[in-house]
């Protein structure tokens, strides 16, 4: 990423812009934070908010017309906050102390002719910047017509405190002046380096007015008598005095100077509707007790559209903008910690974001692009994705993958390809779909198994994933390139973007169209369950489709779990979250579970035993098609562990070659390992710590063949380790009854040795 | 740099093969191209060491963490 892709990437986020009222103000008060403080009763931080981008606060927050009003989001949800009545009642709180400190002395010297609100304004941030300014006015005091405002609107105390701020500055005033004297303006070109005519100063000689440094108002394009636009107006003439002065670009970098539209969104969907608050007293305007009731109205307008939806967005406290900063500095330290790792590798890559975001922001890629990046530049800290590679080179070993034309065929019109994930979760299942499919599709439907290579998609791994993805393509194509039916939606989402001459179709597509195996009067009086729509199945709608078609023809009720099929959540399996950062992933499927209190049905096998993991019961849809009498409530089956899955799947491969394609696979599928004793505590640890039995039965095995091993006379365990892959497991056992019972069970990967003969 | 991290409970284990209870004795730990030196419950005549659970998954994940993400 170069610094132009990073501005670009942060501009694709909007959540930094301005809220509608602070754009709409002619001198972009902010008024958010001000109405927050209001509703917080911080009268005095209200107050500083005023001050930093108001002129005389005590005095525009008394009489600002407030044309930032109109365009309050609050309006769509009842009324647009009451901003000036707000100001008023700020402005009417003691005001804190305060300190000015204008920049150094310079040695240019400014007239101001005129001294309403635009003069005084030009004045004040002219002086403050440092210049020497004059105040010419016609009449014998200062501000003119502020003085004639109602007193109880406008005290002339407040009028005459606010001046005398101005006068604090050093600026001086020059009352009763001859302002339509013939030679004034020339005198005054004369005497100083710039001139500022205020709106009230009518009597420009032409010629004067295009003089270089003479500078007054613009077009009318706003209400002159709006006390905000004189100010803004002032403001902008200082601006420009400034900048001829320094002798820069009077124009550069001025476009959103006045009003302008924001790009912030503001999701109002979920905003119920209130009423402004009415003051009591209509005159005087709010008491502070409305006031902060009526602060508390404000929306606090903000999008975070991605972050609402979003536990990892959530949990990393921030949100996009600040995200692709903290990625790309990360990328750039040559040495020492990279602090954003842990949030490059714990994204879903699920795409939610980019569904819910008004700019289209997909957080996906830029944590792929991420990933791929410290994967090729050896960054990639080496456990973040271990455990799911090494799950899924298992998947694509011999121990799991093949590929073979069905019984008694030598060529496949299709190939069943159920997965790595459901073969792991429901391997009676698998055979049921694929002896289906052989009876309702002709040509010859062969089997492959193995695994989609998505892991190594979503470990940045693009080498692995090119390397395990041709292999899977191979033996495709020497099935003669069948039609590739899918159970699974991440591999269908892979497959329809780096299998391109293939033709895929879902099985859920097949069974919608070729009917399903049975009729199912059993589920007339179901319950309703709720539908969950795989995250995968986001921009597949037909899939969506063909699901609710399936369950309605079985008569199974059910509603949506999600608004919008777009909307579909991950569990926390994809982009491998739940290697990467298990503790978010709980976070995330916790979330997803407590979307509705029925039970759940989805139709992909990762899901659903995810959510089972976390309690919630869930069927998958094949549980109900093929739901056999009698058997017990699928709802209710337990997520099998991390050794059952790889268990199942090697099971698996061995029933089918040895049921239908006779072959005798022999003693392969016991590994003939020693019976282990494990009580369910353990079990939990080692799922938690992702131990496999086949880990415990190798570290045992080494123990006891080399005799390596500590022993505690207290206990009576012994404790074994042994390093396999990366890692070195410790296994904590006794022998018991012709195996061992296991105690505890952990693991590390730093390398350990002593020394002989210490 | 040298670290002792040894419970009293640690040395309650004895080496199988020399049937030696364990002592505190030097040890290293190496990571990612790193060496860090430690003093930890080893086999006084083999060297065998002993990693507790404790330590596994409290200080030396925590180094592992930091060194993975250098
Ligand atoms: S949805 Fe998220 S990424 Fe999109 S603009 Fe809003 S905060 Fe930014
Ligand atoms: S709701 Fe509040 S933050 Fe939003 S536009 Fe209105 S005043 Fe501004
Ligand atoms: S987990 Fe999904 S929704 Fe959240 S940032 Fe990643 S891709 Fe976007
Ligand atoms: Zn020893």
């Amino acid at each position: 990423m170069d610094q132009n892709e990073l501005r670009l990437l942060e501009s694709g986020c909007v959540q930094e812009e301005p809220p509608e009222c602070m754009a709409a103000c002619p001198i972009h008060v902010d008024v958010r934070a001000f109405i927050a403080n209001v509703s917080q009763e911080k009268w005095e931080e209200a107050w500083k908010i005023l001050r930093k981008a108001m002129p005389f606060p005590g005095i525009i927050g008394r009489i600002c017309d407030a044309p930032c009003k109109e365009h309050c989001k609050r309006k769509e949800a009842g009324q647009a906050i009451e901003i000036g009545m707000l100001e008023r009642a700020c402005v009417k709180t003691q005001s804190p102390k305060q300190r000015i400190y204008p920049l150094p002395k310079k040695d240019k010297s400014i007239a101001v002719v005129g001294s309403k609100l635009s003069g005084l304004t030009a004045a004040w941030d002219l002086s403050r910047k440092g210049y020497k300014v004059t105040v010419f006015e016609s009449g014998s005091q200062l501000g003119g017509d502020l003085l004639s405002i109602k007193e109880e609107i406008l005290p002339h105390n407040v009028v005459r405190e606010e001046l005398d701020i101005l006068f604090s500055l050093g600026v001086a005033a020059e009352l009763d002046s001859s302002v339509n004297d013939e030679n004034f303006l020339e005198d005054l070109a004369r005497r100083f380096d710039a001139i500022y005519l205020g709106p009230d100063y009518r009597n420009v000689p032409s010629g004067l007015k295009d003089l270089k440094g003479v500078f007054s108002r613009g077009f009318l394009q706003y209400d002159p008598k709006s006390p905000v636009w004189q100010a803004a107006e002032g403001r902008w003439a200082a601006t420009s005095i400034d900048r001829f002065l320094q002798k820069v670009s009077l124009t550069s970098g001025r476009e959103k100077e006045g009003p302008f539209t924001t790009r912030l969104y503001t999701n109002i969907d979920y905003v119920p509707y209130v009423p402004a608050i009415k003051p009591l007293n209509q005159a005087s305007g709010y008491t502070t007790q409305e006031a902060i009731q009526e602060a508390g109205r404000c929306l606090n307008c903000e999008c975070l559209e991605c972050v609402k939806a979003c536990s990892y967005l959530e949990k990393f406290d921030s949100y996009p903008r600040k995200y692709v900063r903290e990625i790309y500095n990360n990328a750039n330290i040559v040495a020492g910690r990279h602090p954003a790792n842990k949030l490059i590798n714990s994204c879903s890559l699920c795409g939610l974001c980019e569904a819910v975001c008004p700019e289209g922001f997909a957080m996906q890629s830029l944590c792929l692009k991420a990933r791929r990046d410290m994967v090729q530049k050896g960054k990639m800290p080496p456990s973040a994705h271990e455990f799911a590679l090494l799950d899924m080179q298992f998947s694509n070993s011999d121990q799991f993958a093949m590929a073979l034309h069905e019984p008694t065929y030598e060529s496949s019109a299709y190939i069943f390809f159920p997965g790595c994930q459901l073969c792991a979760s429901s391997p009676g299942e698998v055979k049921s779909v694929y002896a289906h499919l052989r009876k309702t599709m002709t040509g010859g439907v062969g089997l492959m198994l193995g695994c989609c290579s998505a892991p190594a998609f979503w470990a940045g791994e693009e080498q692995l994933f090119e390397e395990q993805f041709s292999m899977w393509q191979r033996k495709w194509a020497d099935l003669g390139r069948p039609q590739v039916i899918l159970a699974c939606s991440t591999c269908y989402n892979i497959f329809k973007t780096y299998l391109h001459e293939a033709p895929i179709i879902s099985l859920w597509s097949i069974l919608d169209e070729t009917g399903l195996p049975h009729d199912f009067t059993s589920l007339k009086d179901a319950v309703p369950l709720a539908l969950h729509d795989p995250c995968t199945t986001r921009y597949e709608s037909h899939l969506q489709t063909n699901v609710r078609n399936l369950l309605q023809k079985m008569g199974q009720p059910f509603v949506d779990l999600t608004a919008k099929s777009e909307y579909a959540e991950c569990c926390g399996f994809g982009g491998l979250m739940q290697n990467a950062n298990p503790d978010l992933a709980k976070t995330v499927i916790n979330r997803l579970a407590g979307r509705s209190s029925a039970d759940y049905v989805t139709y992909c096998s990762v899901c659903r035993d995810n959510l089972a993991g976390a309690g919630k019961r869930t069927v998958h849809i094949l549980d109900l098609i093929f739901l056999k009498d009698g058997e017990s409530d699928p709802a209710a089956r337990k997520r099998p562990g991390w050794s059952q899955r790889q268990e199942n799947r090697l099971r698996l491969k061995n029933d089918l070659l040895n049921e239908l394609w006779a072959t005798d696979r022999g003693e392969r599928i016991d590994h003939a390992g020693p019976v282990l004793n494990i009580s369910s505590e353990v079990w939990q640890v080692l799922e938690d710590r992702r131990i496999l039995v086949t880990d415990l039965e190798e570290v045992i095995h080494h123990a006891e063949i080399s005799g390596h091993k500590f022993y505690n006379p207290d206990s009576g365990h012994f404790k074994a380790s042994l390093k396999l892959y990366n890692t070195t497991f410790w296994v904590e056992y006794i022998p018991s009854d012709g195996g061992f019972t296991i105690y505890n069970a952990y693991s590390h990967r730093m390398e350990v040795s002593g020394k002989e003969g210490q | 740099m040298t670290n002792s991290y040894t419970d009293p409970e640690d040395l309650r284990w004895k080496c199988h093969k020399c049937d030696m209870f364990l002592s505190v004795g030097p040890a290293s730990l190496t990571y990612m191209g790193k060496t860090i030196n430690a003093r930890l419950p080893v086999c006084p005549q083999c060297g065998f060491v002993l990693i507790s659970e404790e330590l596994a998954l409290g200080k030396i994940a925590e180094v592992e963490q930091l060194l993975e993400d250098k």
